[in-house]
């Protein structure tokens, strides 16, 4: 046996395993099982790798050496609170998600009681506490963190992204409090400047450090090597490293990637989004070149009623609502050719409304000047491929049909959606696993994904 | 009371000219404010954005399309409902469309709550030097 390289993703729906022969740059077997979190999360890895091993002859040391990521137990949950709605709020949202993170609640302005209160229920892993350019606004974080401190131990890691001229007292006043306090860049050190990379770094670091052992993840530690990152950190590291390449292995630049998954449907774009037309105006915060946005309302399993409301009564075909009924039934796994074309009608509807929502839009607005158009969000509409992943795109009877939701679509010329991309789908659906390897070997995983990335 | 006062700049509205903003704030940054610069076409409720943010002293707003009294109906008001009632506002450009007297733009605008109004050829450093004055009085310099 050469290099080999085992990969597993703890999901809300299935448990994955990937195994890679790297000195063959080749993938020897990925096997998916239900999800055993609700019990006891080794019981399905165990099934998992017994599954793997009828396949190919491995021993346990390759087990050991398993990496894995985790969107299981809620994923990471973060609460964020800010200051501005649409700036240090929405900044403290961007790193979050960038990170991989679950967002459970969003707070702006100076928290009430009731707000305080509310963010200990929801049981948040992370806050992630922002607010005021560096050396602007500190009286409003300030009180933000003198309530955080008054909450309960159910809030216990606090990451502090704000005003940086605050950043000593707030570590005060939430250390003394018993808080784990994490003081990271400021997410908008500058008026309308984004930097969520920092903040980003520290919530993965805090989730590899403190999270998982809270999450009955942990007692898969002494079987594997660790749970490194939440999955869509993963995915997310997949979709750079497609775009950028990595030494000698070229990336395809500009990208979007789709992941429709059981309980939500991530759109990560890898560009800068820039206006395509040079008459448009930009405005509001400038986004992060590598933007995920997730939709929890847009999961091929926990949501097929949202979906089907989105398919709309009148596209329904005969015997939909049944084999609806079959799909929910068996994890969205189809059988029958009904189920098969019923569900692609619901994937496609999941990667049309979430590629909507993570696109920039044009607004028009009229002056004495004439008319002339305001962008917010990313212009994606030059964006060069489009690559589909999670179980329902990558093992579609028909992905295309599927990913064409992402299309640009001339009767809404104001959205920015692609216009002419290139289609890839995940068809082994092994792309978090190969984000997980590319922490380690990114020429490896750039080649990988590559060859197994299939153009459709 | 603060060593640098924070001000806001921007040409407000749908107004494109951005040359008048970026003198004044080049002027104001030389004599040691921190700027923070919106530019360009800025919606007014965007400088009340940026103010809550950055902690700012004052808005120094520019407007040369003769339509900032449109604009900025209610803004005061808005100002106040954020917090920013101590905020300075000033105001500087082409402020009404046909040919007019300067002083009922100055009229219009002190009615809208701002603290000065200056015509379009208007000396910048003796405006930088009205802000000093002003802050002054208010203890934040």
């Amino acid at each position: 046996m050469g290099e080999v390289r085992v990969f597993i993703d703890f999901g809300s729906t299935f448990t994955k395993v990937v195994v890679f022969d790297l000195s063959k740059e080749e993938l020897l077997a990925r096997v998916q099982v239900p999800s055993t979190v609700d019990r006891d999360i080794t019981i399905g890895l165990e099934e998992a790798w017994r599954l793997v091993r009828a396949e190919v002859g491995l021993g346990e040391e390759e087990l050991r050496q398993a990496v894995a990521c985790s969107s299981a137990a809620g994923g990471l949950r973060v609460a964020c609170v800010g200051l501005v709605p649409e700036y240090t709020t929405e900044a403290a949202r961007l790193a979050a998600l960038g990170a991989g993170a679950k967002i459970v609640g969003v707070y702006s302005y100076e928290l009430s009681e009731a707000e305080a209160a509310e963010v200990e229920e929801l049981v948040p892993d992370i806050v992630l506490l922002t607010g005021g350019t560096d050396g602007g606004n500190r009286k409003v974080i300030l009180h933000n963190a003198r309530l955080l401190a008054r909450t309960g131990d159910r809030i216990k890691n606090i990451v502090v992204a704000g005003n940086k001229a605050a950043h000593d007292e707030v570590r005060q006043i939430l250390g003394g409090a018993g808080k784990n306090v994490i003081l990271t860049r400021n997410v908008m050190p500058e008026f309308g400047r984004l930097e969520v990379e920092p903040c980003n770094r520290t919530i993965r670091e805090l989730f590899l450090s403190r999270i998982t052992e809270a999450k009955g993840i942990a007692r898969v530690r002494s079987l594997i090597r660790g749970v490194v990152m939440p999955t869509p950190a993963a995915v997310l590291e997949a979709a750079r490293l497609l775009a950028e390449g990595a030494g000698d292995c070229p990336g395809l630049g500009e990208l979007l990637v789709v992941d429709v998954g059981g309980a939500t449907t991530d759109v990560y774009s890898v560009a800068r989004g820039l206006p395509t037309n040079p008459a448009v105006v930009t405005v509001g915060l400038a986004e992060p070149y590598v933007k995920r946005t997730v939709e929890g309302d847009l999961g091929m399993v926990h949501n097929l009623e949202t979906l089907r409301e989105i398919v709309g009564a009148g596209e329904e075909p005969e015997g939909f609502a049944e084999a609806l009924g079959d799909l929910a039934a068996r994890s969205g796994i189809p059988r029958t050719e009904r189920e098969v074309e019923t569900q692609i009608m619901l994937a496609r509807a999941a990667v049309k409304t979430a590629v909507d929502r993570h696109a920039g839009r044009l607004e028009a607005r009229v002056s004495p000047q004439g008319e002339f158009l305001l962008q917010r969000g990313k212009d994606l509409t030059g964006v060069g491929w489009v690559v589909g992943t999670g179980g329902p795109v990558a093992f579609s009877a028909a992905p295309r049909r599927v990913l064409e939701g992402a299309l640009f679509r001339p009767e809404e010329p104001m959205l920015l959606k692609p216009k002419a991309p290139r289609f890839l789908v995940d068809h082994h659906y092994i792309m978090f696993a190969l984000g997980l390897l590319a922490q380690a070997e990114p020429l490896k995983a750039a080649r990988l994904m590559r060859k197994y990335l299939v153009p459709i | 009371m603060k060593d640098r006062p924070t001000v806001v700049t921007g040409t407000v509205g749908v107004d494109a000219h951005v040359i008048g903003t970026k003198i004044l704030s080049r002027a104001l940054r030389e004599a040691g404010f921190n700027v923070v610069e919106l530019g360009a076409q800025t919606p007014p409720e965007e400088f009340i954005k940026a103010a809550q943010e950055t902690d700012a002293d004052a808005i120094l707003m520019s407007s040369l399309y003769g339509m900032a009294e449109l604009d900025l109906q209610g803004f005061k008001e808005k100002c106040i409902e954020a917090g920013l009632e101590d905020v300075i506002l000033y105001i500087g450009g082409i402020l009404g469309i046909s040919r007019h007297d300067f002083k009922e733009d100055e009229e219009k605008f002190k009615k809208l709550g701002f603290d000065r109004v200056y015509p379009p050829d208007v000396d910048i450093q003796a405006a930088i030097e009205d802000l000093r004055r002003d802050l002054k009085a208010r203890g934040k310099l």
